[in-house]
């Protein structure tokens, strides 16, 4: 409202000015939207970082600068195991969610077949599926399929690293091979042609040609695979079997319990972590747009 | 079938040399999409084994019995779980979910449009570095921001002392309808803002200048141009904040209280806690038939755009 009245209150010059005028206002009311909006969603992080720095038990009372908690984390064993085993996992599932994510990519946007479009469909489904639905998916295809290999062939399967594994490529390859089809919709199909007219072969056009412009793709879905696959919480906590819990798993039945300043250490770490994941990104994206 | 006597357009092959080549091309091309289909192949088969069939068991696990100890009873098939669907309790903790859900997509746009109009109208290197800022909390780890929001509206932490130093003693933030909606905000809006500014910064705003040239009011110009040449981002924002809010379970789990349980909470405990597999499965099928309904509406519309 303040907006019309300024405007017609300082009329005189009515050319240029009362025009210029609430688009000014307009404009400041957009840039304190947007530090607004930046400030919340930065000051939480900051205070926590604070805070995992603060000599108290007690964590809302300010005593003095300290790296202990830095110190407890590392000497942890819980939390060294844990974080070991989400490495092992994002690892694993992270490779083999890359090449078969990359694969489906390109057989979804360089050829045409039958059937293809259920297909598309199948591979978009884990993107915009709740993980609360998956995980139960997850969770009952095991119990059915343990004892089906227990009935059929006698192997004792166990909840696991390798359960948590296959589940997190389960839901990686849609990422990947969403990313990497973005990539190939936008290059230019004729390169491929032109190697083709040059008597390469396939192998040879895919391998010199496709692969070098399609890698900042790859690198991309498969940075956005390691990123879910560290983060994710509720899948993982459906298909982890005892002693095979991840860090997110982890932290997270430490918080339901309360905050300590424990947690303020580890939630700093796996932000730094993130946060350096999202800068190897952009340099990424960065050589993508060259 | 049909169109082969009678070729409608002129780049056909010559008729006399027409048969042969027709039959070269046309096993070229098979053996391209069999080549296409095979590379697509594992992928293929991992998602059936570890996506289709996983659903296909939720699915099947839906119409079991609950025995007495809890162990689920397949063969003896029953509706009873959907029946249970409509008790009232669920359908409070559904029209809850629902609501939390509208509210914070409702926020979100409304906070995420004008952010997302200014950075879009930056020029291009400030543009680059505001988006960055925007990209870091988006990739950082959900649960570890929700938790600092535990240690902020926390009985100790220092909202509660910033306010109790003003004068309002005995808030109490946390466990709260409000400290679950501002997680789910907190967490999901950059999932607005990303796509709205994909669709604004695209934008032609010489069409923006024209409608102002043609002496239509600032906010006329926005309503009938911007608005609707932004529509696609508002849409795909709109469902990447609603699908997730509604089926959301960290954040609640974390920020909310017992009054505050949401879907995805109450499924969980079906799992972990009351070991009634087959009405966790019915309530995960609801789940998964909301978010279908909404990611066709966003299909649909999005269609209606391109043509």
């Amino acid at each position: 409202m303040s907006v019309v009245d300024t405007g017609s209150g300082a009329g005189e010059p009515v050319s240029e000015d009362s025009v210029a005028r609430p688009r000014r206002a307009v404009e400041r009311l957009l840039a304190g939207n947007a530090w607004m909006v930046f400030a919340f969603l930065y000051l939480p992080i900051l205070v926590l970082a604070v805070l995992s720095f603060n000599d108290n038990r007690v964590v809302g009372i300010w005593g003095g600068f300290t790296f202990r908690w830095y110190g407890e984390m590392f000497a942890d064993r819980n939390v060294m195991g844990a974080l070991r085993n989400s490495l092992y996992v994002a690892g694993i599932s992270t490779v083999v969610s890359t090449a078969l994510g990359t694969a489906a990519g390109i057989s979804l946007e360089r050829f045409r077949y039958r059937g293809q479009r259920a297909y598309d469909g199948l591979l978009y489904l884990p993107v915009i599926i709740p993980d609360v639905t998956m995980a139960v998916m997850l969770l009952l295809f095991f119990v059915q399929a343990f004892d089906l290999a227990g009935a059929l062939f006698g192997i004792d399967a166990r909840y696991g690293i390798g359960t948590i594994s296959l589940s997190h490529i389960a839901f990686n390859i849609s990422f990947v091979a969403v990313v990497v089809r973005a990539r190939l919709a936008g290059l230019d199909g004729r390169l491929e042609e032109a190697a083709a007219d040059l008597y390469a072969s396939r192998w040879k056009a895919f391998r010199k040609v496709t692969l070098p412009l399609i890698a900042p793709g790859v690198a991309g879905g498969a940075l956005l695979a390691l990123t879910l696959s560290l983060d994710d919480v509720v899948i993982t906590s459906f298909v982890a079997g005892p002693g095979s819990t991840t860090l997110p798993v982890y932290v997270f039945g430490l918080v339901r319990r309360g905050v300590t300043p424990l947690i303020n250490a580890v939630s700093v770490l796996m932000l730094v972590a993130s946060m350096m994941l999202v800068l190897v990104s952009l340099l990424v994206s960065r050589r993508q747009g060259e | 079938m049909a169109t082969t006597l009678e070729p409608p357009t002129g780049e056909a092959a010559p008729p006399s040399a027409a048969p042969s080549q027709l039959g070269l091309e046309r096993d070229a091309e098979r053996a391209e999409s069999r080549r296409g289909f095979l590379i697509g192949l594992p992928s293929l088969l991992y998602l059936v084994l570890f996506f289709a069939i996983p659903l296909g068991i939720v699915f099947v696990y839906s119409f079991g019995n609950r025995s007495r100890t809890g162990r689920t009873i397949l063969g003896d098939w029953t509706l009873s779980s959907y029946e249970r669907l409509f008790s009232s309790l669920v359908m409070q903790i559904t029209g809850r979910s629902l609501g939390y859900a509208i509210l914070t997509t409702v926020v979100c746009l409304l906070v995420g449009y004008p952010f997302a109009y200014y950075l879009a109208t930056r020029p291009p290197k400030v543009r680059g570095i505001l988006l960055v800022l925007v990209m870091i909390p988006f990739w950082s780890n959900l649960l570890v921001r929700t938790y600092a929001w535990r240690v902020i509206l926390g009985s100790d932490g220092p909202l509660v002392q910033v306010l109790g130093a003003v004068g309002f003693t005995d808030v109490r933030l946390l466990f709260t309808p409000f400290a679950t909606i501002l997680g789910l905000i907190y967490g999901f809006l950059p999932f607005m803002i990303l796509p709205l500014y994909a669709s604004i910064e695209r934008l032609d705003f010489s069409l923006v200048e024209a409608a102002r040239d043609l002496y239509a009011s600032g906010w006329e110009a926005f309503r009938r141009v911007t608005w609707p040449l932004s529509r696609p981002g508002v849409i795909a924002g709109s469902i990447l904040v609603f699908i997730p809010s509604f089926g959301a379970y960290v954040i609640p789990e974390i920020l909310g209280g017992s009054r505050t349980t949401m879907l995805g909470s109450y499924v969980v405990l079906q799992f972990l806690s009351a070991r009634d597999q087959p009405f966790g499965a019915a309530l995960s099928m609801a789940i998964l038939a909301v978010m279908l309904a909404s990611a066709l509406l966003y299909f649909r519309s999005g269609a209606k755009d391109v043509g």
